[in-house]
């Protein structure tokens, strides 16, 4: 028996204040002074509703590494930071490179319930860069696989990237990929640059990672197929994506939140927290990111939630494990770095998280306008409050937040997934 | 050795507290007596070794030196011959650093004849609790094993915290604990005199520099 | 409060001096024959050394010991804990210990900082990977001041793999503070790309800059680097970068000429340049000790350290 919820006086995508109805599992009506038998009413004056959001790139760590998160803890990390879907990397023990493994991972989700988690499937073999994993088999699945990566690894070798792009146009599939020269980057700690120079780190030089999208730009050109590039993070970068969309061609990027609001002067105190691949770049890498993510040179805001149990961090910078969990901050990073900024509109912030996210992975159910009919996954969420950013409180099982301490805008109030309330009055249900 | 890279610039006089104004400071010995209390030190030092003849002056950082400098002037004149004299640091053994910051060191420098076998005169221009001349004297062990040991005071104060007196005073002054005792030097502060003050004011922050005198002894 | 030497750019140039004149008095002390001060009496200073380096060991546990600290030698290369949680872990034995001062060498950039956020008391680093040296720094400002007075305006060129030489990041910091003039000299790809925002000229063309130079300092150059293409092979390197006894010719009558150590002789310097009266390499090793017991006396000797920085620069 489903529950009936009305949401009164809710800006939808910030615009006037109206009513949503959700009633088994769509939204059944929006308008004004909305009212059904048996409902519950949540008050939403002052809140912005907003689709339910929806992650590329997500690590949720099981199989393999439960120490560090799990499908459960961290989709509900996923469903406080108002998202009902993520995309849950392939880099797992064992790697989810076979119809077995992405079932698995999906049906976990499905058990768990917080949102939805679609497993990426690995390009190659045990992410090794060197024979294509079953990528059909995984289409096929139930798990119905459409975005593939190495991600942690980059397709390096020119021609399985290839053949992986051709390969998936049979299912409309799409290669997200993980740009990193790997001999510009062999023992790469940092971004290449001032700080590294004055630390004595070894560099991560952006070149390394523009090449790759212009290699990869071009070779989705030349054989016609989509390209996603995953965490964007240099203003050479999107100078390419820039290039390459005004060619027509099929190429999608990403942006982590940390890499909208972070820079690499935060690595002066060697605190592994702020240890991720790829690095946090300058100060006008992050201004050049900021502005591609409002034109729509980047179409999306990933989180790259990189979850790890806390002596991968305790530890010198060098022998650190690399990443950021990013779930439950997201929206408030983006809330910070774009709208505050006037960058971004709420209605773009559903676009960038939400809309195009789901279409780039070719999800049904997810990204739909908050109208009736569409599937009820919504966010409430509150842009009226400033807090300090406490990970203690994080529903994920790891505390690697490079957020932490700082004071950002906004809470999430209510995540519904088809109607259904995972959060509810900020609470986990 | 060490003679290249010595700084050019003297040591700058370090303003005393009530050097200029004095509110509250009461001169107690002005110029003219602290000449004559080093004449009469130094004749007594020539009866008290028959002649100076082993003496070396040590002056103890930083108003020591001084003293020890004109000491030794005093004593070559009467002797007419040049009576070796040097200066001593005792930071690195004193039992109250830890009370403070560490302090900038001075310099220890001794006479080229050394210490060894010689009546080596401690100068140093206060005693109060002894605690200096106790470092003074242990810093003496790892330099060397003179004789005797004298020692020569431009003021004693009193209330000795430990078994030690001068054998050389200049002026006994008696004084209450809570009192402070400030001798300026011309060399170093630009005149010549001893000053009573009321309480203690706070204490000095970390030296940055050496203010020691840092003339070498010959 | 001031605590911890981990670069020196923790040094303003007061506290750059206030240890370099204390190591000159401090200096006497090594003519004496008793060699031995009580001032850091009940201290503990622990020598945690992650890589070998004998000679920069021994250096700070004469240092220690000449100024009666008690030292405990905690060598943790070899040993199963060398990697990872084992430096936190580590930290907690020192403060359970109650070091007052931990000298940590080790093979990663940074990892003093780390212990610095683990320990009450103060670190100082003796080296960690290719980041900094700020003690070797400071002998050698103590070793050029020595040789040739005040180093304010004086022309000092550092030779050789820029990049991976932690003596290198900390002597440019370092002699800037104290008013010299650093160029580097080296192949650009073995100078930092960001080099440029450092305080110092940078050329690649060691016969045009010798000849305005009244210190020469070659870093060691290790063979291996060219198998990652920093340079085609050791002949061209020296060829190019070495310091020889023609070249040694082109420095002004005054100039000396340093080394970090250990050398490859042949390599960046020759053997005879390494011998010569102009090379202080000898003193290094010796000043080292006194600019070690300084930096010693002035963090542990009083009541709080009076040089270095508050949280690592
Ligand atoms: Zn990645």
């Amino acid at each position: 028996m489903s529950r009936t919820f009305v949401i009164k006086g809710a800006r939808i995508l910030g615009a006037q204040p109206a009513d949503l109805l959700l009633r088994d599992g769509v939204i059944a009506e929006v308008g004004t002074g909305l009212d059904a038998a048996g409902a519950e009413v949540v008050d939403a004056d002052g809140l912005v509703a907003l689709p339910g959001l929806v992650d590329l790139h997500t690590h949720l760590r099981e199989p393999g590494r439960e120490d560090a998160e799990t499908v459960e803890t961290g989709t509900r990390a996923a469903a406080r930071g108002g998202y009902t879907a993520v995309h849950a990397m392939a880099n797992t023990h064992p790697v989810a490179d076979t119809a077995g493994v992405v079932e698995q991972v999906w049906r976990l989700g499905r058990e768990a319930g917080y949102c939805d988690v679609h497993p990426v499937g690995a390009v190659t073999q045990g992410i090794a860069g060197k024979q294509l994993a079953e990528l059909g088999a995984m289409a096929d699945s139930a798990a119905r696989v459409r975005v593939f990566s190495d991600d942690g690894h980059c397709v390096s070798d020119a021609m399985i990237m290839r053949r992986a792009l051709e390969y998936v146009k049979a299912f409309d599939g799409v290669i997200a990929q993980h740009a990193q020269e790997p001999r510009l980057t062999e023992g790469a700690q940092m971004n290449e640059g001032e700080v590294s120079a004055r630390l004595g780190l070894p560099g991560w030089p952006a070149v390394a990672e523009e090449a790759i999208i212009a290699r990869d730009c071009l070779l989705a050109a030349h054989v016609g197929s989509r390209l996603h590039v995953c965490h964007v993070s240099t203003a050479g970068s999107v100078e390419i994506l820039r290039w390459a969309k005004s060619k027509g061609w099929r190429v999608t990027a990403e942006v982590t939140p940390h890499h909208l609001l972070l820079d690499d002067a935060l690595v002066a105190g060697y605190d592994p927290v702020y240890k991720v691949n790829p690095p946090l770049r300058t100060a006008e890498d992050v201004a050049a990111l900021r502005e591609a993510l409002a034109d729509g040179t980047i179409d999306a805001v990933a989180t790259d939630h990189a979850p790890h149990p806390a002596e991968a961090k305790e530890t010198e910078w060098d022998c650190a494990a690399m990443g950021m969990i990013g779930l439950e901050t997201a929206l408030s990073v983006v809330q910070e770095a774009m709208v505050e900024t006037g960058l971004l509109d709420w209605a773009g912030v559903a676009d960038r998280m939400s809309f195009r996210p789901a279409r780039i992975g070719r999800l049904t159910g997810q990204g739909r306008p908050l109208e009736a009919g569409s599937p009820a996954n919504v966010v409430l969420y509150d842009p009226a409050p400033r807090t300090v950013v406490d990970p203690s409180q994080f529903a994920s099982k790891s505390r690697n937040c490079p957020f932490a301490g700082l004071e950002l805008p906004g809470r999430v109030v209510a995540t519904f997934l088809r109607g259904r309330p995972t959060v509810l009055e900020g609470k986990l249900q | 050795m060490n003679a290249a890279f010595r700084p050019a610039e003297p040591a700058a006089p370090r303003p005393a507290e009530g050097a200029d104004g004095d509110a509250g400071h009461k001169a107690v010995l002005e110029a003219p007596d602290i000449r004559r209390a080093l004449t009469r030190i130094a004749h007594e030092i020539l009866e008290r070794t028959k002649g100076a003849e082993d003496v070396v002056l040590l002056g103890i950082q930083t108003r020591g030196v001084t003293l020890a400098r004109r000491l030794a002037a005093r004593l070559e004149e009467v002797e007419g011959r040049p009576v070796p004299w040097g200066s001593l640091d005792v930071t690195m053994h004193r039992d109250d650093l830890r009370m403070r910051p560490a302090r900038a060191l001075g310099r220890t420098d001794l006479p080229a004849g050394g210490i060894d076998d010689r009546v080596v005169v401690l100068v140093d221009d206060v005693l109060f609790s002894g605690r200096t001349v106790r470092a003074a004297l242990d810093a003496l062990n790892d330099l060397g094993r003179p004789r005797a040991v004298q020692l020569a005071i431009l003021v004693d104060r009193g209330h000795r915290e430990l078994p030690i007196r001068a054998d050389y005073v200049g002026k006994n002054l008696p004084t209450s604990k809570r009192e402070t005792v400030r001798v300026l030097l011309a060399e170093n502060d630009g005149r010549d005199a001893v000053l009573l003050g009321p309480a203690a004011s706070p204490p000095p922050g970390p030296a940055r520099r050496p203010a020691a005198d840092r003339g070498a002894g010959r | 409060m001031k605590r911890h030497l981990i670069s020196a750019a923790d040094l303003s140039r007061d506290d750059a001096l206030l240890v370099l004149d204390t190591a000159e008095e401090l200096a006497q002390i090594a003519d004496r024959s008793i060699k031995k001060l009580p001032t850091l009496r009940g201290r503990t200073v622990v020598n945690l050394f992650y890589e070998d380096s004998t000679r920069t060991r021994i250096s700070f546990e004469a240092a220690a010991k000449r100024l009666s600290a008690d030292v405990i030698n905690f060598s943790a290369k070899g040993s199963s804990v060398s990697k990872g949680e084992s430096l936190k872990d580590t930290a907690l034995t020192l403060e359970a210990m109650g070091a007052d001062a931990v000298v940590i060498r080790h093979g990663a950039s940074g990892a003093p900082h780390r212990l610095a956020g683990w320990v009450r008391g103060s670190v100082i680093n003796a080296g960690d990977g290719t980041h900094e040296h700020p003690t070797q720094a400071l002998l050698d400002a103590f070793t050029m001041r020595r040789r040739l007075g005040d180093l304010e305006g004086r022309k000092v060129t550092i030779v050789g793999d820029v990049l991976h030489s932690r003596v290198a990041r900390s002597n440019v910091l370092l002699l800037n503070t104290l008013g010299a003039d650093v160029t580097l000299v080296a192949p650009p790809t073995l100078l930092p790309v960001a080099v440029d925002s450092w305080p110092c000229s940078v050329s690649y063309d060691l016969d045009a800059v010798l000849p305005k130079s009244d210190v020469v300092m070659m870093l060691r150059v290790q063979r291996e680097r060219m198998n990652a293409a920093y340079f085609p092979t050791v002949r061209e390197y020296s060829r190019r970068y070495g310091l020889d006894a023609e070249r040694l010719a082109k420095l002004p009558e005054h100039a000396i000429v340093m080394h970090p150590g250990p050398m490859n002789r042949g390599v960046e310097i020759a053997a005879e340049v390494a011998d010569s009266p102009r090379s202080t390499i000898t003193e290094q090793v010796a000043n080292g000790v006194s600019a070690r017991m300084a930096v010693l006396y002035l963090l542990l000797g009083g009541s709080e350290p009076a040089i270095g920085a508050e949280v690592p620069a």
